[in-house]
């Protein structure tokens, strides 16, 4: 359980120093308690895993893809732990002080914390898709921390080029381990652990490896995906300290030891890892010793240790493994210090220019002091804790067996990078802290802040006494992890300490130290060479490059495609649509299923023949609108009344009150359009558009032909007609299955409806539109705009229309009827009186504010279903009663009521809302026309 | 019945196509009506066709029709409603502010 805390500690501690960004030093201490607790909760289970144990935590999340919530605290772990928490809680303290009191330290401590989270979520996940997620995480929060200083260009370029190629990374893990998942038929490490060989036999295990190691070099900054740590640098120094030395770098290498018994020991993996890793060991040394920028130098020889640890895992060797991961924990302590103390020069000087800093010995020894011990552990010089991996690592590349008859090559070039990692080393301490007197800083430096170099003394501290006493200090971490790399396999014997002898390793050294001396002497030769020869395209134009690229493609694609004509785009619709319900129509070996017809009889005939009248007669008159109007609104008739014919009452009642509602919209807006459509199509164009047309319905009348002629089962259907009596207390199962049984759904369609309300109320606010005075021949529009019959017959019919929407609201739970149309009628009933007598003398007797009878059907609606959790049962749960009332007699009261009552004031005022905003469109323009000219 | 039914969806669908494909902005709101009528039916037919089966539940009825497509019609007309006020709305207001009622604004 603990281990899930470890965990979870610093994701949730994230939201402490994000909410109290007013005080520096409470945030500080926020997140350094959560780091601490975080720790203290590992250090309590350090003892078990010492002793061999390896503790899972294991909790089920989402079986059905093989994720579990689940946590492995195992050697390799808890030394990742360690170093996570352990330099964490330094660098925490270091930034207190490091970072401006101008810029928001709450925001970088949620970041960091973040970013610990995850990276402890990687190193301690046991479920290999859990650990992707983390390590995606880890991506986005570095994004975040790298491009801390947003107003940076540079920041912002190195934050976008690291999230790009680890997050590219990233999506090739997740490939790898779904990979490996599928073979090894588990997501859990215990399980992919201990099926080695059945992985390394598979037929996919070299895409699983080859994924899975883009993951690891594009995060540990292997070549050729090394170049974005470089520009990571652009980052503040405490984030370069920790994401960048101890821990996200170290995520690539953790991955290689975590899978190592899953996927080490083959050829594949011998030659791509350690080929990689000498190259990037060599590459990155070479390149340090090129810097002038003091964090770049510190970049490329991060890069280049990092190659040295790939290439020992490489190498597969079990005490290569031991000096890995040695390594590992070396490279974290002196890089994390080199980076804090190049960050407290930057900080006292204003810049980390190796050509402008020198001699601050003078000025800062102490700090200097600090600098150098750390640089010659880098370096690896004895007694400091970087020579004692260095040897080891030097002692493995002996092994004659590797390269058979090159076997002498490997020696060779690690010797040659280690007389560059000297050289460089011998740079940062020579050009920094001598080489005379500092050239045109900003300020003149001195001493930092005395809590600002505590972390760099723990750490130097850490340095020299792991140097000296390896076996006492960390020899028991050390085997534990080395053990874990190793699948729990026994280590060959071995000691760890200061003086072995002397022997090749030590030769090695020696060789290294002479020629990293000479190199040093003459880098001005180098410096020369480098500026005569430069590499006509490094990683960053590269990466600049395939993104102008990339966006150049999709800009032309998305302007060949959206030219921004609607009837192309309609075009491009509906012949994709056609592709995709023709080809399996095509494809289907009979289109006629075995289910018996139908007769057909006189009466659905005339109905056909005058809708297809009508309907391509609302095509060839569609330029004479109003007629196309009529042919139209005929349509919507027919359809009625084939609703009718076919046992659908409460279908025809709605569709007969929407189709008048819908034709005096239409009319309405007809108003203000042109009244004919001038022939412009081409053609060409018709006849495009013709087929599209005519394919378009072959397709859906073959669709409906296809599915009527076969059998159904109305599982569904028979429930809800079953139980519409006894659990909805309705005969009507149309509007029971609305208001009660699938009511959810109608919530959200009235909800559909008032957005959509609310969409035209803003388009029609502010629009001005020119009234016509006379239609398409001229005549002008008569001025008796509300003849009398019709506003009297009109008002006759007002109250027997409400009564009608009144009584179709009340039986509809039992009788064909309901909200919807009831509130049909209504609004019918009322826009009649605005059409007989106008707008004005409407308003001036009857004006609600429809947009306030629309939100308050919402609300009503909204809180019948609300109110059946006060009475413990799920959203919109229905409950009914009957009742007896005097004169009426057995009368049924159902909470659905309610919710009809909400549907129906939605809808009322939805169609109101509408219409009469665009009738007075018609008279605002009028008016605007009439002062207009009586103005003139 | 079945023939004639697939035949009515289809030649609903075509002409609301054609239609849907003017260049200006009225023909294109009938086009969607059309098609919204096409939609309908189809999704009518999905519950298969019925003829005399009572509306509501009784007890000497044998078969009903069946209520599932009948509800989700039901509501997709008023939706439709919804829908096409908006589209002719939007017409308007393109129409008012490019003085054109042309679906792309054009002159």
């Amino acid at each position: 359980m603990s281990i899930l805390f470890i965990v979870l500690l610093p994701l949730l501690g994230a939201a402490l120093p994000a909410l109290i960004h007013h005080s520096r030093n409470i945030g500080a201490w926020c997140s350094a308690a959560v780091t601490g607790f975080a720790l203290v909760l590992l250090l309590g289970l350090m003892p078990d895993v010492l002793d061999g144990d390896t503790i899972i935590y294991s909790r089920e999340w989402v079986p059905a893809i093989g994720l579990n919530l689940s946590f492995r605290l195992d050697g390799l772990g808890l030394l990742f732990g360690l170093l996570i928490l352990g330099i964490g809680l330094l660098v925490i303290l270091y930034a207190r002080y490091y970072i401006s009191p101008r810029d928001s330290l709450g925001r970088f401590y949620a970041f960091l914390l973040l970013f610990m989270g995850a990276m402890l979520g990687i190193v301690l996940a046991e479920n290999l898709i859990l650990m992707v997620m983390f390590w995606e995480m880890t991506s986005l929060s570095s994004f975040l921390l790298i491009g801390y200083w947003y107003h940076r260009g540079d920041a912002r370029q190195g934050a976008r080029m690291a999230l790009t190629v680890t997050g590219a990374g990233g999506l090739a893990l997740l490939g790898g381990v779904l990979v490996l998942g599928h073979i090894a038929g588990s997501f859990e490490l215990s399980v992919v652990l201990a099926s080695g060989d059945l992985i390394k036999n598979h037929p996919l295990y070299t895409i699983a490896l080859i994924l899975v190691l883009l993951g690891a070099f594009t995060k540990s900054a292997q070549f050729p995906f090394h170049f974005w740590l470089p520009h990571a640098m652009a980052a503040p120094t405490p984030v370069s300290a920790y994401l960048h030395s101890a821990t996200m770098v170290k995520a690539g290498i953790f991955l290689l030891a975590r899978l190592f018994p899953a996927l080490a020991g083959t050829q594949e993996w011998f030659y791509i890892v350690s080929v990689t890793g000498l190259t990037t060991l060599l590459f990155g040394a070479y390149n340090a010793l090129l810097q002038h920028d003091l964090k770049g130098l510190l970049a490329y020889s991060t890069i280049s240790h990092l190659g040295l640890i790939t290439l020992l895992f490489g190498l597969g060797t079990p005490l290569g493994e031991l000096a890995g991961v040695f390594h590992i924990l070396n490279h974290a302590v002196f890089k994390a210090s080199l980076f804090m103390a190049t960050g407290i020069i930057d900080h006292e000087c204003g810049t980390r220019d190796m050509r402008r800093l020198n001699g601050l010995f003078k000025y800062m020894p102490y700090t200097a002091v600090l600098g150098m011990v750390a640089t010659a552990s880098m370096a690896g010089v004895p007694l400091f804790n970087g020579f004692l991996s260095k040897e080891m690592f030097f002692g493995e590349t002996l092994h004659r067996g590797l390269l058979g008859q090159g076997y002498w090559g490997l020696p060779l070039l690690a010797t040659i990078a280690g007389a560059l990692s000297v050289a460089y080393s011998i740079r940062f301490i020579h050009d920094v802290f001598f080489n005379g007197e500092p050239v045109d800083l900003p300020r003149t430096p001195h001493e930092p802040h005395r809590w600002m170099r505590v972390p760099v003394e723990i750490l130097v501290v850490l340095c020299l006494v792991v140097g000296a006493f390896p076996g006492l200090t960390v020899g028991p971490l050390l085997n534990v992890a080395a053990g874990a790399v190793m699948g729990g396999g026994e280590l060959p014997a071995h000691t760890l300490k200061v003086w072995h002898g002397f022997n090749i390793p030590m030769i090695m050294s020696l060789l290294a130290f002479t020629a990293g001396i000479a190199i040093y002497w003459q880098r001005q030769r180098l410096f020369e060479l480098q500026q005569r020869h430069r590499l006509p395209m490094d990683g960053k134009a590269m990466f600049e490059l395939i993104l102008d690229i990339n966006i150049a493609l999709a800009r032309r694609l998305t302007a060949s495609l959206e030219n921004g004509s609607l009837q192309r785009y309609l075009a491009l619709l509906f012949g994709s649509a056609l592709v995709a319900v023709g080809l399996p129509l095509l494809g289907m070996h009979s289109l006629t299923g075995p289910q018996p017809l139908m007769p057909i009889n006189l009466l659905v005939l005339t109905l056909a023949f005058v809708l297809a009248v009508a309907a391509i007669g609302t095509v060839i008159l569609h330029r004479q609108r109003l007629l196309a109007l009529v042919m139209i609104s005929a349509v919507g008739l027919i359809i009625v009344l084939a609703f009718v014919s076919f046992s659908a009452p409460d279908l025809a009642l709605t569709q007969l009150s929407v189709e008048v509602v819908t034709i005096v919209l239409l009319l309405l807006a007809l108003y203000f359009m042109p009244q004919r459509t001038p022939e412009e199509s081409s053609a060409g164009r018709r006849w495009r558009d013709g087929t599209l047309a005519l394919l378009s319905g072959t397709a859906v009348g073959t669709l409906t032909w296809a599915v009527l002629t076969r059998p159904y089962q109305a599982d569904t259907s028979t429930y809800y007609l079953d139980n519409s009596v006894p659990g909805g207390g309705g005969t009507n199962v149309v509007n029971v299955i609305l208001v009660d049984f699938r009511g959810f759904d109608t919530l959200g369609e009235i909800t559909v409806l008032a957005i959509a309300a609310l969409g035209i109320f803003a388009m029609l606010r502010g629009l001005r539109l020119p009234a016509p005075v006379t239609d398409s021949r001229g005549v002008p529009w008569s001025s008796e705009r509300h003849p009398l019959i019709m506003q009297l017959i009109a008002r006759l019919l007002l109250p027997i229309t409400v009564l009608v929407a009144v009584y179709i609201f009340i039986r509809g739970h039992n009788l064909p009827g309901g909200g919807f149309i009831a509130a049909l009628v209504a609004a019918l009933a009322l826009v009649m009186q605005y059409l007989a007598s106008g707008v004005e003398w409407t308003q001036a007797r009857f004006s609600p504010d429809y947009g306030r009878v629309m939100a308050a059907g919402l609300l009503v609606a909204t809180v019948t279903g609300l109110a059946s959790w006060m009475f413990g049962y799920p959203f919109l749960t229905s409950a009914f009663t009957h009742v007896h009332w005097p004169v009426v007699g057995e009368f049924e009261i159902a909470s659905a009521m309610a919710f009809d009552l909400g549907v129906f004031l939605t809808v009322v005022g939805v169609v109101m809302l509408v219409l009469v905003q665009l009738g007075q469109l018609g008279d605002q323009s009028r008016r605007a026309q009439a002062s207009h000219e009586e103005a003139r | 019945m079945e023939a004639l039914f697939a035949v009515i969806i289809g030649l609903l669908v075509a002409c609301g196509v054609y239609l849907l494909l003017r260049a200006r902005s009225f023909p294109v709101v009938l086009g969607l009506t059309l098609l919204s009528y096409a939609v309908n039916l189809f999704l009518f037919a999905m519950g298969r066709l019925s003829v005399n089966h009572p509306a509501v539940i009784s007890e000497d009825a044998g078969a009903y029709a069946d209520p599932l497509p009948q509800a989700l019609v039901l509501t997709a007309i008023v939706i439709g409603f919804g829908m096409t006020a908006f589209t002719v709305v939007l017409a308007l207001r393109a129409q008012g502010d490019t003085g054109s009622d042309h679906v792309d604004g054009r002159g």
